[in-house]
């Protein structure tokens, strides 16, 4: 199954009502009016896009409907697809390795966001392309984290560093960049505890954690990922803008996608901030971590699936 | 907590209230704001248009531009249907006639089921009830461990059982026989999502099998638009008793609360306020209604403070501000009682007229800042507490040295001392709003 089929596979039985929405005014309309503009704008609203995004690409089609670009609803669809994608930045971002390795990859996240369980499923998907992997359990304050972490680092064949619950979480990702470096391994992956971005102290010590990589070896982390959740809101902008600030992230794993919400703040996150999705994540099972394609997203934000089996493509441009 | 909504709304009632009387233009452009405000806080598209039309129907008419004082008729209104989508007044937990109640928490992965079960576990020991916690889930990797490392921490045993079928576990849960029977049995069921037919299905027949009082779910307050589909599943399939909303303490607005209540009916009963099991709150509609519109949340501060303040202490202070007699001593002990109740800038925020003052914002206090304030007065001499005007530069110098900081660091705290002490005076004063002041246990208030 391709991403585009998992992608819908998760998201049948869901939306009628978006369905209903988009359906009654794309199939039945062959003109572009008022109605069918607030559907549109409802969609993108419904999807997380949040508001000041939304309206930005309503005025940006309808510039093109002033200027006779665009004229059927049809056409209006087709184009904010692309404009969606064209904001999400077209093609894969792929991960930014290290010159030399060991390449670090930091994950980072508010609770409950799926930063384990993304690290799990992306230490099985390097483990699986040949990659010697080091897992580093630097969330040493939730209750059983590391335990947790630990089952996903066997499931995957990865390396497992792990202190006390309640240690410096900098001294278990220095150690294991340290165990990777002397033992010639390719990856270190950094799972660390949740946080709400606006805890200060908590945020500190992440950047701590940055640091103290970095001093150990230049260039790292090379990849600092936020995890997102996609059901999450528009608090996933204030999320993405102070991770960002704190320690640089490089890119998002929106995780969850198999649920009904559509993670359409990507979309706002990506406008203004310029963060790449990296991954996604669709189940619970170690393969469901998967790359993120814009155009696909772009696809499955308009795409509707109907209650009852038979998939229904809205438009099919 | 909700701020920025709040803030935004408040701003809109300032603009309201400098003007004498309404215009129905004024109402419209106002609900028009109202719209952006909520859309932007992830109240639901529908939910939204819903409260705004109803809003514009009570609003726009003879009500309003009839009515001496117009703009507080808008936010009465306004105010009244909030508490109303919210659900009207508090409710509590819906206690069995014959114990054991039996309380099962559900929702999706990562909304922090786990962590309000122990919460709530901890409230009602607290209140002296004898609970229990039943480690359901068994498939997120280390989830039972996680329940029982935070049974240990509160002192509240934990049921487990070695057995891949949760419905098994909860049933073994019930038919323990045990010298003191717990009450309330918590059940800590699996993330799930709502979507998930064999996993719903699993809670319902968990539902059958335990029959609970309580089916409580939770829900993270950063979820957006999808916030209504998740809550009217879970409600089609197990018929909800509640709601919890977790992670709180951040800077969500929590729009997800009003839909919630909108589209299932469920009144939401607790709230998660922060990492430590001590933070938990019941949910209090009309009090969250007045915290978005500004009116201030004084009712919670009132209780907060009464849990950690002593009130011969708090009267002493006030009495000081107004004799212009409060030292660098009062100073620190203030900042002592207020690191005990939580972040400064939350409270401000319960402080009716003073959520969007952003000159506050200067004398907000991070907890290492008050270790290191402490450190300073501290190396002072008792003669320079009482009377810091008499701290020159080589007094600075000394204090600095005493306490590991730099005169940089004296001066600041001197400064803020001093804005401190201003706006205390200011404060206690009062413009207009003295009586209901007078009543807080506060002397900042």
């Amino acid at each position: 199954m391709n991403f585009f089929q998992r992608l819908k596979e998760g998201l049948r039985k869901t939306r009628e009502e978006f369905s209903r929405h988009l359906e009654a005014l794309v199939g039945f309309k062959r003109e572009i009016d008022e109605e069918f503009t607030e559907g549109l704008e409802e969609a993108l609203i419904l999807a997380d896009v949040g508001l000041p995004t939304t309206q930005y690409l309503m005025e940006q089609l309808g510039q093109q409907i002033r200027a006779r670009g665009v004229r059927t609803p049809a056409e209006a669809l087709a184009y904010l697809k692309e404009e969606v994608a064209s904001l999400l930045g077209r093609e894969v971002s792929p991960l930014n390795w290290a010159p030399s390795p060991p390449t670090v990859i930091l994950m980072v996240g508010v609770n409950g966001s799926g930063k384990t369980t993304s690290l799990g499923k992306l230490a099985f998907l390097l483990a699986r392309e040949g990659k010697k992997v080091v897992v580093a359990a630097a969330d040493t304050f939730r209750a059983a984290a590391i335990d947790q972490l630990e089952v996903w680092a066997q499931r995957s064949g990865a390396a497992f560093i792990r202190h006390q619950p309640g240690a410096d979480p900098a001294a278990v990702a220095f150690d294991a960049l340290q165990a990777a470096k002397s033992r010639g391994w390719d990856v270190v992956l950094v799972d660390t505890a949740g946080r709400l971005q606006t805890k200060v102290n908590l945020m500190e010590e992440l950047k701590k954690i940055k640091r103290v990589l970095a001093k150990e070896q230049e260039g790292a982390p090379h990849e600092v990922l936020l995890v997102l959740d996609a059901t999450t809101g528009q608090n996933a902008l204030s999320q993405a803008r102070l991770f960002k600030e704190a320690v640089e992230v490089t890119g998002i794993v929106l995780t969850k996608l198999d649920g009904t919400a559509k993670g359409g703040v990507v979309v706002a996150i990506a406008r203004e901030l310029e963060l790449p999705v990296k991954f996604i994540g669709l189940g619970e099972g170690i393969e469901d971590l998967q790359p993120f394609y814009p155009r696909d997203f772009a696809e499955a934000l308009f795409t509707d699936i109907r209650p009852e089996g038979g998939e229904k493509q809205i438009c099919s441009s | 907590m909700l701020s920025l909504l709040s803030e935004r709304i408040q701003g809109i009632f300032k603009k309201l209230r400098s003007k004498g009387r309404l215009t129905p233009e004024d109402v419209d452009g106002a609900l028009k704001d109202i719209r952006v405000a909520l859309l932007e806080a992830d109240v639901n598209f529908r939910v939204v248009k819903d409260l705004v039309n109803r809003i514009r129907e009570r609003a726009v008419g003879q009500e309003i531009l009839e009515s001496l004082t117009p703009a507080q008729q808008v936010v009465k209104i306004v105010h009244e249907e909030l508490t109303r989508l919210m659900g009207g007044g508090e409710r509590g937990i819906n206690w069995a006639p014959q114990p054991p109640t039996v309380v099962m928490m559900v929702g999706l992965q990562g909304s922090g089921k786990t962590t309000t079960a122990a919460k709530l576990a901890a409230l009602w020991k607290k209140q002296g009830k004898r609970p229990l916690l039943v480690a359901a889930d068994v498939y997120r990797p280390a989830a039972v461990k996680q329940l029982q490392v935070l049974g240990e921490q509160i002192g509240v045993p934990v049921f487990s059982w070695e057995s891949q079928d949760p419905v098994e576990i909860c049933r073994r849960s019930l038919e323990q026989n045990l010298p003191f029977p717990p009450n309330p049995v918590i059940i800590d069921t699996a993330g799930r999502l709502h979507i998930d037919v064999p996993l719903m299905e699993e809670l319902k027949a968990i539902k059958e099998e335990i029959q609970p009082q309580e089916i409580l779910l939770v829900v993270d307050a950063m979820t957006g638009q999808d916030a209504v589909e998740v809550a009217q599943r879970f409600h089609a399939d197990l018929g909800l008793t509640g709601v919890v909303l977790t992670k709180m303490d951040g800077d969500a607005r929590g729009g997800a609360a009003l839909s919630v209540l909108a589209v299932t009916g469920c009144p939401i009963k607790f709230m998660g306020t922060g990492e430590k099991i001590g933070n938990i709150e019941i949910f209090h509609p009309d009090r969250l209604a007045s915290r978005i519109l500004g009116m201030g949340d004084v009712l919670t501060l009132i209780e907060k403070a009464q849990e950690h303040v002593e009130l011969e202490k708090a009267k002493e202070w006030h009495k000081k501000i107004q004799q212009r007699d409060f030292t660098l001593e009062d100073f620190l002990e203030q900042l002592k009682q207020m690191k005990k109740m939580g972040p400064l800038e939350e409270l401000l925020h319960l402080l009716p007229g003073l959520g969007p003052i952003k000159e506050l914002k200067g004398v907000e206090v991070d907890p290492k800042e008050v270790v290191r304030m402490e450190a300073i007065i501290q190396s002072m001499t008792p003669e320079e507490r009482r009377n810091p005007a008499i701290i020159n530069s080589s007094r600075k110098k000394r204090i600095a040295a005493g306490s590991g900081t730099r005169i940089q660091d004296v001066n600041r705290l001197l400064r803020q001392f001093e804005e401190t002490k201003k706006l205390l005076q200011v404060l206690t004063e009062g413009k207009g709003k003295k009586k209901k002041m007078k009543e807080l246990p506060f002397p900042w208030i």
